[in-house]
């Protein structure tokens, strides 16, 4: 219902009065009303900006948050006023909302701002007044389209990672689609369109005339009929490649019958196909008409630049977009140049010797004369015939010109919106690798909370006060809750480093326990291994990149995250060994060296070594990276007697 | 023949444009001379002020407050301060969107236009209200009365309560239960001249109406149904 509505409502009840007597049964009793307070004023509180308002004003719009019973939620009893933590710019224009019925849409402001202060305050986007809705609607379209454009990067997956196990069919179509990704597509790249170029030049000094050795000036041949063996070879060459270009592209193609139909495909077979026709047809006079003009295809090679460039690509993009824009102007010329054609023959008839022999001689007049060409050949005598002449220049001026401004002003928008989506992608690549340096800091901490912590016990106290790091309330919190989840599931964060040696790796320790790969689940017989949770198969990694960890130590090194562990026979168990003396490294704050080693767990549900994050030291103090990292198995149930874990870290 | 036609037509052609040309400099101006003073005169809408807030707390029995929390309902509404009828329908619908209520909105309108200019200013729309919410049965009953007479000749005729009765039904809207007959508002108006038309002489003065409505245990109960709106 409309705004004023609420406000007309007790007149038309009052004005129910009139059917009292009219009515043939009793009326039925009015809505008890609570009892009004009348109207009050209310003050609302945004963000240290008050804003009063009659509270009738805002139960005008019951189902939105300031009218129905919601903002109670926002009630500050002790001063008395509605507080929103929110912009106060843009609850001026909610609030007028509420006064005058209509909602308005800040020019100067993120229309995405825009929307989520209008969801908060429960107002639907449909609202916006008519004054601004185009605005509204442009603005929010022109932000969809961005971000459908970065989705479509993303999931087209232009990164360069692979995923693993794909096809060659699958590479090949990436490197055709994406020549930056390999040096051989690079290089494929390159080489067709040299070919291309190559092969238009030909196309183009083929027609040139040369002068023939014998200095014969009455014959003056072209390249192409001097040199034919030599074009040919050219020409065939280029054609070679080009099929197999298609070929290989047809081959790789996702789906076949799409590509069959994109356009690109259908301008190379335009490119190559003449050839082969040309191969086939006799070279007898009756087709070899026709075979010339197959000659005039080959100009089509042209457009396989198209690839190569992609502001060919926006300019035939804007074309289409401008399809309509570029028939309305079709239509207006056809339209005038009908018009001034008929006129000017009309007016030109009675002329000996005219060149306006019929309409469509005057037709060329006309266009030659409305695109302001001007090119002589035709001209009017009769002063009616000037007249009308000068009337058809000045009118094809304004009708060239009309739908121009349009047309540039979509290729302009195109062409921005491009430039938009690389400088985004580019900008999107250092988000990501920012977050996962964010997500890396995060755990790396959690690690070293978990060596700080579960050392206490530890013997060298000295070094510990160097590295450990102050941690907020935050962080305590976030960490406790990793390390509840840590002990919900048996198993432990380490990071990728080291989960991915484990991979590979096959275990270290010859004297522990039978170490395997991870890869391989054997039921070993004899296995004494313990484990805390048969039931754990999942692999749980949380995946760091090399971040904080200084790589510069390259080689492996053990942490002994166990000594305080070792007591306690309950899940959590992990034991420590000495280190190897041949993978042990000093470390700055911790010189202890640790030893891990790989376990899998002979149970049933075959348990995968899940991976942990190694911490690579955080804060002050430690100098180089120190990286623990746990890989392990834990399994429920035996109790660990010799949790023979070993775990191999790594910087 | 056929060139001196053409030349004749050019020589219209090129006459005409000349005439465009100097029309655009102001030159000629032939035949828009009345039309062009109006144009570029535009007149302000006519704004109303209401009487004082004394004065309207004496006509009317709201109290100052009601009377400020009614006046700024209105002129949120209609920033000049009057409602045409246009407006009013427009209103007036918007409560009964199954149905067409604009001609019931006439009436109601012409009820409320007291000095009958068109226009329902704040002063008749609060004293309307004052009768309707806060009057007694009696001035009630004269209201109710006023508005079915519609050419306000103290009487009320069959055909103008046939006016009334229709357009009432006509709010209804055709999805009705149980359907709408065509002759339910004629049955209706006879009903109610039976009961009110005491000495069957086919109109119902005021004296018979608010005689009967007195009498009437349901119109009476129903009178003050309506009270506690504001």
């Amino acid at each position: 219902m409309a705004a004023g509505v609420a406000t007309w409502l007790p007149f038309a009840r009052a004005a129910a009065v009139g059917w009292l007597p009219l009515a043939q049964q009793p009326l039925p009793p009015a809505p008890g009303v609570k009892a009004s307070r009348g109207d009050e004023v209310l003050v609302v509180n945004v963000s240290g900006r008050r804003f009063e308002t009659w509270k009738n004003t805002l139960d005008r719009y019951p189902d939105t948050l300031l009218g129905s019973s919601e903002k109670e939620f926002f009630y500050d009893a002790d001063s008395g006023e509605y507080f929103f933590d929110r912009d106060p710019d843009m609850f001026r224009h909610v609030l007028n909302f509420y006064r005058t019925g209509r909602l308005h849409c800040p020019r100067q402001e993120c229309i995405q701002a825009f929307d989520e202060e209008l969801a908060f305050y429960g107002l639907v986007p449909e609202l916006v007044g008519d004054c601004c809705l185009e605005e509204y609607r442009d603005r929010k379209k022109e932000n969809a389209e961005r971000l459908a454009e970065d989705e479509e990067a993303e999931q087209t997956g232009d990164g360069p990672t692979l995923p693993g196990g794909s096809s060659l069919r699958q590479r090949l179509w990436r490197a055709f689609e994406n020549p930056h990704t390999s040096t051989a597509a690079l290089v494929f790249y390159y080489v067709t369109g040299f070919f291309i170029a190559v092969s238009v030049i030909a196309n183009v000094v083929e027609t040139i005339p040369c002068r023939s050795s014998s200095r014969r000036l009455s014959r003056e041949q072209s390249c192409g009929d001097r040199f034919p063996t030599a074009f040919f070879c050219m020409d065939t060459a280029c054609v070679l490649i080009f099929t197999g270009e298609y070929l290989l592209r047809l081959f790789a193609a996702p789906s076949r019958c799409r590509f069959l139909r994109s356009v690109m495909s259908l301008i190379d077979v335009v490119a190559i196909l003449p050839y082969y026709i040309g191969l086939f047809v006799p070279k007898n006079d009756d087709v070899s008409g026709a075979f010339v003009t197959l000659r005039v295809f080959r100009v089509f090679r042209i457009f396989k630049f198209s690839r190569h460039s992609q502001g060919l690509r926006i300019l035939g993009y804007t074309l289409k977009s401008c399809a309509s824009e570029l028939g309305f102007l079709l239509f207006s010329l056809t339209m005038a140049i009908i018009i001034f054609a008929t006129v000017m023959f009309y007016a030109e008839k009675g002329t000996s010797k005219t060149n306006f022999t019929s309409i469509p001689a005057a037709f060329w007049y006309t266009i030659v004369t409305m695109t302001t060409l001007g090119y002589g050949d035709m001209v009017p005598s009769t002063i009616a015939g000037k007249i009308f002449g000068s009337i058809c220049s000045l009118s094809g001026v304004l009708v060239i010109a009309l739908p121009v401004p349009v047309i540039v002003s979509n290729f302009s928008r195109i062409y921005h919106q491009n430039q938009r989506a690389d400088k985004r992608r580019a900008q999107q690549k250092v988000r990501l690798a920012r977050i996962r340096l964010a997500k890396s800091g995060t755990t790396n901490a959690f690690l070293q909370y978990k060596q700080n912590g579960g050392l206490e016990d530890s013997s060298s106290g000295e070094g510990q006060a160097l590295c450990v790091r102050n941690r907020s309330a935050f962080e305590q919190q976030h960490h406790h809750l990793l390390h509840c989840l840590e002990k919900t599931t048996c198993h432990e964060f380490t990071d990728e480093l080291t989960f991915s040696e484990a991979l590979g790796a096959v275990s270290l320790g010859g004297r522990t326990s039978r170490s395997t790969s991870v890869s391989s689940q054997p039921l070993g017989p004899g296995n004494l291994l313990s484990s805390c949770c048969p039931r754990r198969t999942k692999r749980r990694a949380i995946r760091l990149a090399n971040s904080t960890a200084s790589v510069s130590r390259g080689s492996m090194q053990e942490l002994d995250m166990l000594a305080g562990l070792r007591r306690s026979p309950a899940p959590q168990s992990r034991s420590s060994l000495n280190a190897k003396p041949h993978d042990s490294l000093d470390l700055n704050c911790d010189s202890r060296d640790f030893v891990a080693a790989i376990i899998s767990i002979p149970t049933p549900p075959a348990n995968t070594p899940d991976e942990s994050q190694p911490s690579s030291p955080g804060g002050g103090g430690s100098s180089g990276g120190r990286a623990s990292s746990a890989l392990r198995n834990s399994s429920l149930g035996t109790p660990c007697l010799l949790p023979e874990t070993v775990k191999i870290s790594s910087l | 023949m056929g060139i001196q036609g053409m030349e004749l037509c050019a020589m219209a052609v090129v006459v005409l444009l000349f005439i465009a040309v100097l029309k655009q400099f102001g030159i000629l101006e032939p035949m828009s001379m009345e039309d062009s003073s109006d144009s570029e005169l535009e007149l302000s809408t006519v704004r109303h002020q209401p009487e004082g807030l004394d004065q309207l707390q004496t006509q009317t029995k709201f109290t100052k407050k009601e009377l400020q929390s009614l006046y700024r309902g209105f002129k949120n509404e209609c920033p000049t301060g009057l409602v045409d009828e246009d407006t009013f329908k427009l209103i007036y619908s918007q409560f009964f969107p199954q149905g067409d209520a604009t001609t019931y909105a006439h009436f109601l309108f012409n009820a409320f236009d007291a000095d009958g200019n068109g226009a329902i200013r704040f002063e008749d729309f609060v004293v309307g209200l004052s009768i309707l919410l806060r009057g007694t049965v009696h001035e009630k009953l004269k209201w109710a009365f006023n508005l079915y007479d519609i050419n306000k000749d103290g009487y009320i005729t069959k055909e103008e309560m046939l006016a009334i009765m229709k357009s009432i039904y006509d709010m209804m809207g055709h999805h009705t239960y149980p359907i709408l007959r065509e002759d339910a508002p004629l049955e209706h108006v006879e009903r109610f001249f039976q009961k009110m038309d005491r000495n069957q002489d086919g109109v119902v003065t005021i004296e018979e109406f608010l005689e009967t409505c007195q009498k009437d245990e349901n119109i009476m109960n129903s009178m003050q149904l309506f009270e506690n709106v504001i």
